[in-house]
């Protein structure tokens, strides 16, 4: 062994497979390197010196060699004398390169046979080894893959918003999925003064952490310029002039920004190239226009603004490219116009972003990977729970909850469907059904509280009259009542009261109950005769 | 639209107690109600007369349950007349019209 080489070249060795091209560095060294300005020889695929190694028999004398080959050249400009290609299954993995014996002799017999049978060993070790380097180097880049996806994942649901406004007369619901490589999907809702709120859909074009990073900002530079003005259009506007310098390149963000003011149902918004807004009305959608450019695209660009007004039981629904453009199993896209359908389905119950998911999972399937991020924000107006088609007669009002009030909501009410001309005996049981019911409202639901509105709404369409009554009852167990049975009564079996809900029942051909966390609505339908025209 | 204060005037008839009965038949109904009730709860027969009515509610049902109740015990016969066709339907639908008897408009002119 003291006959070993003083001076040894490493070789890197590149292949055609691109996981080789983190090369393999050999190190043959047995003892230290006394001679560290050697460098490492870089042989190129296709040097034929590569062909020649992997056949060789045996140790190579480099002095010996005539190749054309740059590899040589620089192998013996590194004092290379012998080089004992190392082959492993046909495939060169590495050389042991070997300079002149300490002792100026030539390499003997012997010393060649124990290279060789070195070389032998070493061959599949190394190999063995270089392939285990490479599968831990993917599984790294697989993990790091993942953690980058977690990374965005969490930036993203930090800065959605962790609850929901709690907005008088509104139902206010949200959903956010994300695909497996995260999307930049946000939606935000600003409280602003005078119980206004800002609400905000966006989405970035981007994937991964840098669409999460730019979603963060720019939901953050929103919030901050909404605080400082309140027109929609100049919020989008300044965000656009403030994101504008730094935004990476190839990214952009679309973004819809409104205020709602919740006592009136005022919706004023301005459009960065977001989808638009659809509206359940009483006859089917309405699409909500507004354009403009995204944003971080072009400094000092205006952004138009639009007003609409969301009527009570109409519900608008604001949504990402997650579902509109899922495919399904024939690559057939979901696409707006279906989208726009389901909101506005007449046959349509529940809950609207309830519909939209069930019908995206029945158009994509089960197997579906869900392409893109999916947001949904939805605001119902409450008042007529059906959104119905309103036929010229479509009156809301409110009365406080003060005892008697009932009668004024009664006659309120029968000056409404004056225009229905009915018969003078439904009219009376109108009259009393309604009585009854706002009397409940204001007695039970809202427990006699005078600040607490009772909402009435009435509506004729396709053939029926819907008086619906909204107190704040929600949200508690009603009582099952019980049937009033008179002979029970008068024999002090049962107590004399208990006649509301009978009478009501007996009053109207349909009574509709419905209750969320905080409201109560019962609905009284009356049937009218000749197509809701009144003209019976 | 604003409720309408209840009344009870007793007045006889040929011998018959009758309570006039006046404005809302509702919970404000209640003490005069009784007040009145209890000038001829030894009657036989007691008339109430709902011409000057034209709101009752399911209170005011309940007052009247109350009162048939106190008259059922004493074996005292109740009338109704005067109602409105609408409060006629809805004396019988809650039977209460099983267990008085509603005089029409010609029996009681």
């Amino acid at each position: 062994m003291s006959a070993w080489p003083q001076s040894i070249a490493r070789v890197i060795r590149r292949t055609e497979r691109p996981t080789a091209t983190e090369a393999a560095p050999v190190e043959t060294a047995a003892q230290p390197l006394e001679h560290r300005d050697v460098r490492p020889i870089e042989i190129s695929p296709n040097d034929p010196i590569v062909a020649y190694f992997q056949s060789a028999p045996g140790a190579v004398d480099l002095d010996d060699l005539e190749l054309e080959s740059p590899a040589l050249e620089a192998l013996r400009e590194a004092g290379v004398k012998l080089a004992v290609p190392l082959v492993s299954q046909g495939e060169l993995v590495g050389l042991l390169n070997l300079g002149p014996r300490l002792s100026d002799q030539d390499y003997s017999t012997d010393d060649r046979k124990l290279l060789d049978s070195l070389a032998a060993q070493a061959a599949p070790a190394l190999q063995v080894a270089q392939l285990v380097r490479r599968q831990e180097a993917e599984a790294r880049s697989r993990e790091r893959i993942e953690q980058e996806l977690r990374v965005a994942t969490t930036i993203q649901q930090n800065f959605l918003p962790r609850e929901l406004p709690d907005l008088p007369g509104w139902d206010v619901s949200a959903y956010y999925r994300p695909a497996r490589e995260v999307g930049g999907d946000f939606y935000d809702f600003i409280e602003l003064p005078g119980g206004q709120i800002g609400i905000v859909i966006g989405d970035v074009t981007d994937k991964g952490v840098p669409a999460a990073m730019v979603m963060a900002a720019t939901r953050s530079v929103l919030r901050a310029s909404a605080q400082r003005v309140v027109s929609p259009g100049e919020v989008l506007g300044r965000v656009n002039d403030l994101m504008c310098p730094d935004m990476p390149a190839k990214m952009f963000v679309t973004c819809l920004y409104g205020v709602l003011e919740p006592a009136t149902g005022r919706f004023t918004f301005a459009n960065a190239g977001h989808n638009l807004p659809y509206v359940r009305t009483g006859d089917g959608s309405a699409e909500l226009r507004a354009t403009g450019m995204p944003l971080g695209l072009l400094p000092e660009i205006a952004y138009e603004e639009t007003e609409a007004q969301l009527e009570p039981g109409q519900t608008m629904l604001l949504h990402s490219d997650g579902v509109a453009e899922a495919h399904g199993p024939t690559a057939e896209m979901f696409g707006f116009p279906r989208l726009q359908d389901v909101v506005g389905a007449r046959s349509g119950r529940g809950e609207v972003i309830d519909r939209v998911l069930t019908e995206l999972g029945r158009f994509t399937g089960a197997e579906w990977e869900q392409e893109d991020d999916i947001t949904l924000v939805a605001l119902t107006r409450h008042g007529a729970a059906p959104v119905a088609r309103a036929r010229g007669l479509d009156i809301a009002f409110q009365v406080a909850s003060e005892p008697g009030n009932e009668k004024e909501v009664s006659e309120r009410v029968a000056e409404a469907v004056a225009p229905l001309e009915l018969p003078p005996a439904r009219l009376e049981q109108l009259k009393t059904a309604v009585a009854e019911a706002a009397m409940n409202a204001i007695e039970h639901g809202n427990e006699s509280r005078a600040e607490l509105p009772v909402d009435v709404s009435v509506r004729a369409f396709d053939g029926e009259l819907v008086v619906a009554i909204t107190d704040h009852g929600g949200g508690r167990e009603i009582p099952e009542a019980e049937e009033p049975d008179l002979e029970a009564k008068l024999e002090g079996l049962q107590k004399p009261r208990g006649w509301g809900l009978f009478l009501i029942q007996n009053m109207v051909d349909d009574v509709r109950v419905s209750s969320d966390e905080s409201t109560h609505t019962i609905e009284l339908v009356l049937r009218l005769e000749g197509g809701g025209n009144g003209s019976d | 639209m604003e409720a309408t204060e209840f009344a009870a005037a007793v007045r006889r008839e040929d011998g018959v107690a009758v309570l006039a009965l006046s404005g809302d038949v509702s919970a404000g109904a209640e003490n005069e109600l009784q007040r009145a009730y209890g000038e001829v709860v030894t009657e036989p027969v007691v008339v109430l007369d709902f011409a000057a009515v034209d709101y009752i509610n399911s209170t005011g049902i309940a007052l009247i349950v109350g009162l048939l109740a106190q008259a059922r015990k004493s074996g005292q016969e109740v009338r109704a007349r005067g109602l409105a066709q609408h409060y006629r339907e809805i004396f019988r639908i809650t039977r209460l019209s099983d267990f008085m008897t509603i005089l029409d408009e010609e029996e009681t002119e």
